[in-house]
């Protein structure tokens, strides 16, 4: 294993992902939901009487995040190298997936940890390893 | 403005801003996370860790309440059993984050910030989340 120094971000990582477990514990404490971004996208997607307004007010919070960053400094680098079919798979599959798992990075990774679920603890292994694999493959197997 | 729905909208802006600090909505990131054989940048093992870190805290907290700090009725998950369903759509879930470097938040995150291929990712996410209902919604009628 070769740790490439150059990219590693220690501190803004770490602060970063502490502002992510504060806006887990600020909606845990004050609304008594948890911050899992697949579940709240679901619940518009297949949308129930009363349960629409809050999951919309969350997602526009996080779509405006970059418009409002903007207005104090300039954005961080955000680089996609996947083309559009690629693209489109991996949507697919992280939408379909995420709904029969119940949860992606954030509902499993961060509150379900926080939680110490054992099904979270075990998705989260499941999804990381996967991704480890995915990437092996594709890098190191296929080359691409 | 009602309450929760405020605190909704600025849970997403400060998760939104984590995601922008951290590295997260940086797929190019991500996947240098997730690449062990290659030139492996380790922070977003420090994103996890810190975000985990302040959830512990909360979600002990929230553990011990009937009701949110907003008089909210608290809504912990409670299942703890571990079924093919948690386990394939996780493993699903990775092979997709894998291949673009997108999960669910930082894909919204990402197109607030223009990127068209993160419209398209997210796009095709919704997509697949429309599927599983279609899926889902069939499998009870011939069940029922």
């Amino acid at each position: 294993m070769t740790i490439d120094w150059q990219a590693f971000t220690p501190w803004a990582s770490l602060a970063g992902g502490a502002l992510i477990g504060l806006a887990a514990a600020i909606f845990i404490l004050l609304n008594g939901r948890i911050a899992g971004i697949s579940g709240i996208l679901g619940g518009v997607v297949n949308p129930q009487k009363g349960d629409i307004a809050w999951r919309v007010a969350f997602l526009a919070g996080m779509v405006v995040t970059p418009f409002l960053w903007l207005l104090f400094h300039s954005l961080p680098a955000i680089r996609i190298d996947a083309d559009f079919p690629l693209l489109i798979v991996a949507g697919l599959l992280v939408g379909i997936s995420t709904r029969y798992g119940a949860g992606c990075t954030s509902g499993h990774g961060v509150c379900g940890i926080s939680r110490l679920s054992p099904r979270s603890l075990l998705a989260t292994g499941a999804f990381m390893g996967s991704g480890f694999v995915t990437v092996f493959v594709i890098r190191h197997v296929l080359g691409v | 403005m009602n309450k929760t729905l405020l605190s909704s909208f600025l849970v997403g802006v400060i998760f939104g801003a984590g995601l922008l600090i951290s590295g997260m909505a940086n797929p190019a990131k991500v996947l240098g996370f997730l690449d062990l054989a290659g030139l492996w940048d380790p922070s977003l093992a420090l994103v996890m860790g810190g975000a985990v870190a302040v959830g512990l805290v909360a979600f002990t907290f929230a553990g011990k309440r009937t009701l949110s700090l907003l008089g909210e009725p608290m809504r912990l998950p409670t299942r703890r059993d571990i079924d093919k369903p948690l386990v394939l759509g996780s493993l699903g879930f990775g092979v997709g984050w894998g291949l673009a470097g997108f999960c669910p938040g930082p894909a919204l995150v990402a197109l607030g910030a223009g990127e068209i291929k993160a419209v398209v990712f997210t796009v095709a996410m919704l997509a697949g989340m429309g599927i599983y209902e279609l899926i889902e919604r069939q499998r009870k009628k011939s069940a029922s």
